[in-house]
């Protein structure tokens, strides 16, 4: 059977319809998982459409190909670790832009070959090629940031943006000689220092900003496959990168808003640190005036609690502590103690980090609450509990206009009538700003482990408490 | 109208949907939105697979589309995949 370009083109436009449908599924936890079979129905189908058209004649390498990205795909998909979420993302996102890069280059050669190139089509392709490349390194990096392989700490030099923008410029200007020229030197050229660029541009970026990096990596690689759709005449790559591209865009923006800070201060800020400080977490505590406090303490306030309230941050994932959490939640709500988790959205190292962590562990989602819904509730709350969060609950983001995190929303943990901390020593957040609520009377300190405590907390629950 | 004008038309048209839709998405769900646009975005296999599979295609262009299909059927395979089982993992209280 083969499929004239009309029939084709009917089945392209099912698939996006169903596209839209995935994306549409994703407003409620209870449709989603029907709204990631629409997004399965809708590729199946442009695959079939696409195999079964008339341009595809030679299936050998195909298969082959097809066959050992499936099987990768399928192991790395069943076996990855949910806390490793963020770098499997990093690394399919480098897929797409390295794709999108062949696609257009391997379109180039074989136009070339049957004499139909045109300036538009070049074009087109040096878009794609550009975009594809910088989604490319760019994701790479982000991988290594996230892997620990390369160290999150944002790396500057002089002239950085100066070296980024005239990279930029001679990256257009070849883009234009190909494209009125065809001459292949300046292709070469431009994909170089399109790959180039996507590093150079990520490097300033530190890790506590991966969030946004994230998505806008997501974006890139929805612009590399619309402009892949533009070199190929196919709607139907167009109107999927539109969409994924506007998703990525949308969620960055919703990562600044969350920092109050503008999409520019992120990509050219390099804000935060990534050192490893090792003091002596209690001498400095002590010398700062902070309280410290044992796990006896924070379930002496905890058992007989009407509400308490976790705040997690990315040292919860760190510390893998989810499900010690779920284990101290279900024993404080057999003691009648109401439990809810509240979670910023920039907490953790993706959007939405946390609450895929927490939903492992089998804590359900209507106990987790987001910023908005929950903030109002700390000040009825006794016990708020923060496991590795801190900038997200430091008061000098609304009280000190010098503060570099000011006008940041936060959680307003200090709200709760006792505040204790899991931490594991005095350094700041990744902001490297000071945390003032530490200094407040109702804030205790529990240094350690995250989860050495959260589970020094069940023993001492599943013992009767106190 | 010119086939890339319509193509543009095309695009502008789906930007709109893209933003009314995604901003629908609630935030718990973010995580998983990324990685569904992420699969969904291995449709530039449609590109791979024309490049790959066009009869005259040379070595050189036959090998890159080889690469490209390889990339984006990791994506599209793994992508929904890892979606599903994220969001079998989200459940209300039992």
């Amino acid at each position: 059977m083969e499929l004239t370009m009309n029939q084709q083109g009917a089945a392209y436009l099912i698939s996006a319809v169903l596209f839209i449908f995935a994306l549409k599924g994703l407003t409620h936890p209870a449709t989603a998982r029907r709204g990631n079979l629409f997004g399965m129905l809708g590729m199946a189908i442009a695959l079939a459409a696409t195999l079964l058209g008339t341009e595809v004649q030679d299936y050998l390498l195909i298969i082959m190909a097809g066959s050992i990205g499936a099987v990768i795909g399928i192991v790395v998909a069943l076996r990855i670790q949910m806390t490793a979420m963020p770098q499997l993302v990093a690394a399919l996102h480098s897929f797409v832009g390295m794709a999108a890069v062949l696609v257009a280059i391997g379109t180039f050669i074989n136009r070339a070959q049957a004499g139909t190139l045109n300036a538009l089509l070049m074009g087109e392709l040096s878009a794609g090629v550009v975009i594809g490349a910088i989604t490319f390194t760019g994701s790479v990096i982000a991988f290594a940031k996230l892997q620990g392989i390369m160290s999150g700490a944002p790396i500057k030099f002089k002239g950085q943006h100066l070296l980024n923008a005239a990279i930029a410029a001679v990256t257009v200007l070849l883009a234009v000689e190909f494209a009125l020229t065809g001459d292949v030197w300046a292709l070469i050229l431009m994909t170089l220092l399109a790959f180039a660029l996507g590093g150079t541009l990520i490097i300033p970026i530190g890790g506590a900003d991966m969030p946004v990096i994230i998505s806008m990596l997501n974006s890139y690689s929805g612009w590399a496959a619309a402009a892949t759709g533009f070199t190929l005449h196919n709607d139907l790559l167009i109107i999927v990168g539109a969409l994924v591209g506007f998703s990525g865009a949308i969620l960055s923006y919703i990562m600044c808003r969350a920092m109050n800070r503008s999409i520019i201060n992120v990509v050219f800020g390099g804000f935060g640190t990534d050192s490893s400080g090792g003091d002596s977490a209690g001498a400095v505590a002590a010398e700062k005036g902070v309280k410290s406090a044992s796990v006896e303490d924070a379930v002496y306030w905890m058992e007989d609690a009407n509400k308490v309230i976790i705040v997690p941050g990315y040292g919860m994932a760190v510390a893998q502590a989810q499900h010690a959490l779920k284990e101290m939640m279900e024993l404080l709500e057999a003691r009648d103690v109401e439990v809810k988790f509240a979670i910023h959205p920039v907490a953790g190292r993706m959007p939405g980090h946390m609450n895929v962590l927490l939903a492992e562990a089998d804590i359900p989602y209507d106990h987790v609450l987001e910023m908005d819904e929950i903030n109002p509730e700390f000040q009825g709350a006794d016990v708020a509990l923060v496991v590795g969060a801190n900038d997200v609950v430091n008061p000098a983001a609304k009280e000190d206009a010098s503060s570099p995190i000011y006008g940041m929303p936060i959680l307003e943990a200090g709200k709760a009538n006792q505040v204790y901390f899991l931490k594991r020593s005095m350094r700041p957040g990744y902001s490297g700003v000071d945390n003032l609520l530490f200094y407040q009377d109702n804030t205790s300190l529990i240094f350690g482990d995250a989860k050495d405590t959260i589970e020094g907390i069940v023993g001492a629950l599943k013992g009767g408490g106190h | 109208m010119s086939e890339s004008l319509t193509a543009l038309y095309v695009f502008v048209l789906a930007c709109f949907i893209g933003y009314y839709v995604v901003w629908g998405v609630t935030p718990s769900l973010h995580t998983p939105l990324v990685a569904l646009t992420n699969a969904i975005s291995g449709i530039v296999l449609v590109g791979a697979l024309l490049v790959t599979g066009l009869d005259e295609a040379g070595w050189l262009a036959s090998g890159m589309g080889f690469i490209a299909v390889l990339l984006a059927s990791i994506n599209v395979f793994g992508g929904f995949l890892v979606t599903h089982r994220m969001l079998s993992m989200f459940k209300k209280k039992k």
